[in-house]
This record gives structure tokens, C-alpha cells and sequence, in this order.
């Protein structure tokens, strides 16, 4: 009965008290490697973006343009039927201006971060990258976008074949 | 199926950093669920032991590391994990054992430890991305909340005051709360809107602390109760449901937590609740961003979509208020140790529908209370309703 428990177990640690020896601990680090087949649908994507274009499939049941794309269509439980390409040209459904890196620390310069639903895929349908050319001030959801793609010789094969997404010019911004 | 009560709960501190391992902090609340329950481990039979990402205590198969200090020794034992949302999955879990009438009695366990992870527990949070489409961005798991409250805020154009002042009210309600980690009798909605900003519009004072803990209860049927004489002190599970959406979160609109509503709406049949906000008394959402008590209310049916941050700023939801949420101080202010968060959940509906809530106490008569949990990426809901 919480009203009457006197006593709440565990004994509190203070952020020093591994370091400076006041509790005995054991130290571990881990060194986990690994190699992932990109298997059948991400493997075409990312040959895709190699040579500058984004790819989708079509399930044509529920007539759903999948991106990124897959092999079956999750809500039909049935093989997509064909690889569409769809524009490099999208809009920010939404964003993020970020402070953090990846392991939790403080930055200065901010990344901007979010998802962008691509042209010719079905609505909302996105991935999420970095946007550039574009002031902390300016970036809004809804606003449209075209890849900034890194030069063909220096693609490899990954998302990061898009540098970031900037501003579409010539339409609303 | 057959009915199924909580006879006992129990819990831990919850603190950025404990000196029990996780063995050690199952065992303490498990014992003080028991003792609560006038049971011991031999009336036990199964156990279920909910525990998230292996990751944080760098001990694969943690299940079976942990199982001797949740009494699963011997037994029908099994470890349950959903993410963020084993916290009320966990409770699923051991209510179909009882239920089926597999078991008479099951003991439903939950710990982490998120201290162990050096230097934070974020670096392994690193590893739940999807290899080829999000690692290579290096994600940070604020982004995901960042960008969903964003698309939240946006749509239905919530002012950043409104989601803040949860934060304000649950770090409040948790001074109540014995085991609370971040419970601040002094907080103000200045000092939540003006804390750093970590991803934007995520700022420090609306984000849960990782910590340290465990949690208990312990599950009986109404032959248990009847026989035990524990009547007084059972609370009765009258509806569960659980669902969660795709994997591919950037094809779907983020700013309404469908997989949420379908949850709800599953154990809100088995309920008989066809008119959750005139049936349910209080609440206990999932509260790990104070955006996300704000979502999950509206994925609940609790509050209409875009509209519980409305209900916020009018005191609706304080616990004095006609609907109060996260009376138990939440993630928000109680911690965020991620499964045993299933102690400011279940154990709080618990302890608030059988009248031990202490301090906590809220002051109107609450016969129905719904809790909620929320996890993997944006995609998965738990949700339990309670009864008196
Ligand atoms: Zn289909």
C-alpha cells in the first residue's frame, strides 16, 4: 500500500561514485560487427541512387507507389508487381532543428532534420534526410524540396548519395 | 474469459543511477508485490517479465539473466519486450494467463537499468535504426519525438505553451509519489519553455530521464481473490488491447497515433466502453515527451484531436480536475526506466482504484481508469483499463 510502505528500496548513485571507486563495478566494452545483405528492394534503391535517381514499387492491388521501396506490399500480404522511379523532388512533412548528435552531445551548428514525402510516390510516402541551403528561420512543413545530389563520382550507393534536400526554386517557398 | 484482478503492486526508487543490479531491483519490488498480495513465490503460477533493449544492460538474453530475481525459477516464465510499450504489455501478457485459466495466479515483472550503458544510455539507442535507410544520417532518438511533435504542433496549431504546461503538471503531481526521480514542487511554465533546447521544439525540461528501476503486481482470478479474502484490495483488469503500425514511420502522417486509437478502441470493447470520455475517470497515458500525454489522449479518445492540450491549460486534467492524467507523477516526473514504468501505470491505477494512493489520492471517487504505453519507433500502443 503505497500510503504505508516505509521503506522504497534502492540506494541512489551519484554520477562520481563508479569513477571514484565508492561502488564496485566491472567494466565491459563490446566489439560487435556486422555486415547486412541489403537484400532485393533496397538493393535496386540503392544502385538507384548511385546514378542519381530514387526508385519505388507499385503494388498494383491497392495501387499504392511504396517508397522506400519493398519487395510485398504490407497491407495486401502480396508481392509488389513493379519498380516505378519516382521525382527527387518532395515536401517537408516535418522537421526537426537538432542540437544533439548522434551520441546525445551538444552542438552548435544545428542540424536540420525530417521527412520528406517524395513526387510520385503516394501521399506521405518519405524518408527521412538532412536539409541544407536553407536559414533555421526559413525552413517550414510543407515547404518543397529537390535532392542535392553529391557529384556522380563520388556516389557509392547509400542514402548519403543525397547530400541533404534544399529549397525547390521557382515555386512556393 | 475469466475475470482477473491486481492484487498487489510494487516498485522501486526510480533514480538516474542505483547500486542494485537489475536481478537485485526485481527481487525488491517482486517481494514488496507479494508481501502486498499476502502471497509468496510458491502461490505463483507463472511469471511474466517485461524488459527493454537488451542493449542498456549489455547482457544478451536478458530474460534469462534476470529471471531468478523475478521468482520465474522453475516456472512457466517467458520475457515480454514491445519497446517502450512493455510497460503495460507486460500486465497483457500475465492477464492471458489468467484469463485462460492457465494459471490462477501470475507474477507480471518489470526492470531496467539504464545507468550501466556508458557514458548515456542514447549511444545504443544509435542501434535501433534501420541499417540502410536511417543509420548511415547517424539518427539521434530525440529527432523522432522532435519531428513528430512538430507535425503534431502544426496541424493543429498547439502553441509550445500548451504542451510545456504538462511537463509543469506532472514534475508537480510526482512530489506525491515516494519513488519519484524529477518531482518539483516549484516548477513554472517559464522554466519548462525557456530550458535548452535539445531538437527543436524538443527542449531538456520536456523530455523524461533515463533511469534506474523496477516494478510488480501481481495477477490473480476472482476465485484467488475470493478464497484469499483480498476483495478490498483488488482492482479488476476489464479490457486490454494492443496494435502497432509498419515499420516504414516516413509513410505515415505522424501527427495522430492511429495504432494508439486501434488499441484503445480493442480494449474498450471488452470493456464495454463505447463512451470513454463520460466512462473513464482518470487516466495514465504514456507521458515519455509531455507532447505525447497530449497525443495519446487524443489517440485514446479522451480528448478530440488537437484538442488535449486545450484541456491542459483549462486544469481539466490536474487531479482535482474532471479528467486527471498522470496523477501519479509519470515519466515526466516520476522516471523513465522504461519497462518498470509499469509502476506509475498499472501499479498506479492500482494503487488509485483500490484507495492507497496516499498523497496521490485523487480527491473525487474514480471507478475506471484507462493506462497506456508506447514504444518502438512512434509505431506501437498498450493500453489497459482498470476497474474498482
Ligand atoms: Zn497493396
Amino acid at each position: 500500500m503505497t500510503a504505508n510502505i516505509a521503506r522504497w528500496p534502492g540506494a541512489e548513485l551519484g554520477s562520481k561514485d563508479l569513477e571514484n571507486g565508492k561502488v564496485t563495478t566491472q567494466r565491459y566494452r563490446p566489439d560487435a560487427k556486422f555486415a547486412w545483405s541489403a537484400g532485393e528492394a533496397m538493393s535496386r534503391f540503392l544502385a538507384e541512387l548511385q546514378q542519381g535517381r530514387l526508385i519505388a514499387r507499385e503494388c498494383k492491388n491497392c495501387g499504392r507507389i511504396l517508397f522506400p521501396p519493398r519487395m510485398f506490399c504490407e497491407e495486401c500480404f502480396r508481392p509488389t508487381d513493379e519498380w516505378v522511379y519516382v521525382k527527387d523532388t518532395g515536401t517537408i512533412e516535418t522537421y526537426s532543428i537538432s542540437y544533439l548528435d548522434t551520441d546525445a552531445r551538444r552542438i552548435t551548428e544545428p542540424i536540420l532534420v525530417g521527412v520528406v514525402s517524395v513526387d510520385g510516390a503516394s501521399p506521405k510516402m518519405g524518408i527521412m534526410h538532412y536539409f541544407g541551403e536553407m536559414a533555421t528561420g526559413e525552413i517550414r512543413i510543407g515547404m518543397k524540396v529537390q535532392a542535392k545530389w553529391r557529384p556522380a563520382e563520388s556516389r557509392v550507393g547509400s542514402v548519403l548519395d543525397i547530400e541533404y534536400f534544399r529549397p525547390l526554386h521557382g515555386v512556393d517557398r | 474469459m475469466r475475470k482477473v484482478a491486481v492484487v498487489g503492486a510494487g516498485m522501486t526508487l526510480f533514480r538516474r543511477r542505483l547500486q542494485e543490479t537489475g536481478k537485485e531491483l526485481s527481487f525488491e519490488a517482486t517481494r514488496m508485490a507479494l508481501d502486498q498480495a499476502k502471497m509468496e513465490i510458491g502461490d505463483v503460477d507463472a511469471v511474466v517479465h517485461g524488459t527493454a533493449p537488451d542493449a542498456f544492460d549489455g547482457v544478451h538474453m536478458k530474460g534469462e539473466y534476470l529471471l531468478d530475481g523475478s521468482g520465474g525459477t522453475r516456472k512457466p516464465y517467458m520475457r515480454v519486450f514491445t519497446g517502450g510499450g512493455t510497460g503495460v504489455f507486460s500486465a497483457i501478457a500475465g492477464y492471458w494467463h489468467v484469463a485462460s485459466g492457465l494459471a490462477d495466479v501470475a507474477l507480471v515483472v518489470n526492470e531496467e537499468k539504464m545507468s550501466s550503458c556508458q557514458p548515456h544510455p542514447q549511444s545504443v539507442f544509435a542501434h535501433i535504426w534501420d541499417p540502410i535507410l536511417d543509420r548511415p544520417l547517424k539518427p539521434n532518438l530525440v529527432w523522432i519525438f522532435a519531428m513528430e511533435m512538430n507535425r503534431y504542433m502544426t496541424v493543429h496549431n498547439i502553441p509550445y505553451e500548451d504542451i510545456a504546461r504538462v511537463a509543469v503538471k506532472n514534475k508537480r503531481n510526482a512530489v506525491g509519489h515516494p519513488c519519484a526521480q524529477l518531482a518539483d514542487p516549484k516548477i513554472t511554465l517559464e522554466d519548462v519553455m525557456n530550458s535548452e533546447i535539445m531538437a527543436w521544439p524538443v527542449r531538456r525540461l520536456d523530455i523524461s530521464p533515463p533511469s534506474d528501476g523496477a516494478a510488480a503486481v501481481v495477477l490473480a482470478s476472482e476465485e484467488v481473490v475470493k478464497k484469499r479474502k483480498l476483495r478490498d484490495q483488488a482492482a479488476w483488469i476489464k479490457g486490454v488491447g494492443w496494435c502497432i503500425d509498419s515499420t516504414m514511420w516516413t509513410d505515415r502522417d505522424l501527427y495522430f497515433p492511429e495504432y494508439v486509437a486501434r488499441a484503445a478502441k480493442m480494449a474498450y470493447r471488452q470493456a464495454k466502453i463505447d463512451r470513454p470520455k463520460q466512462q473513464i475517470d482518470f487516466a495514465e497515458p504514456y507521458d515519455p515527451f509531455d507532447y505525447k500525454e497530449l497525443h495519446h489522449l487524443e489517440g485514446l479518445g479522451l480528448a478530440d484531436r488537437g484538442k488535449a492540450g486545450l484541456m491542459t491549460r483549462e486544469g481539466v486534467t490536474e487531479r482535482d480536475g474532471k479528467l486527471p492524467v498522470c496523477p501519479s507523477g509519470g515519466l515526466l516526473g516520476v522516471g523513465n526506466p522504461i519497462a518498470a514504468t509499469l509502476g506509475i501505470k498499472i501499479g498506479e491505477l492500482y494503487w488509485q482504484l483500490t484507495g492507497q494512493a496516499g498523497k496521490r489520492q485523487i480527491p473525487n471517487e474514480v471507478h475506471t481508469g484507462v493506462c497506456q504505453a508506447w514504444g518502438d519507433l512512434m509505431q506501437y500502443g498498450s493500453v489497459v483499463v482498470m476497474g474498482a
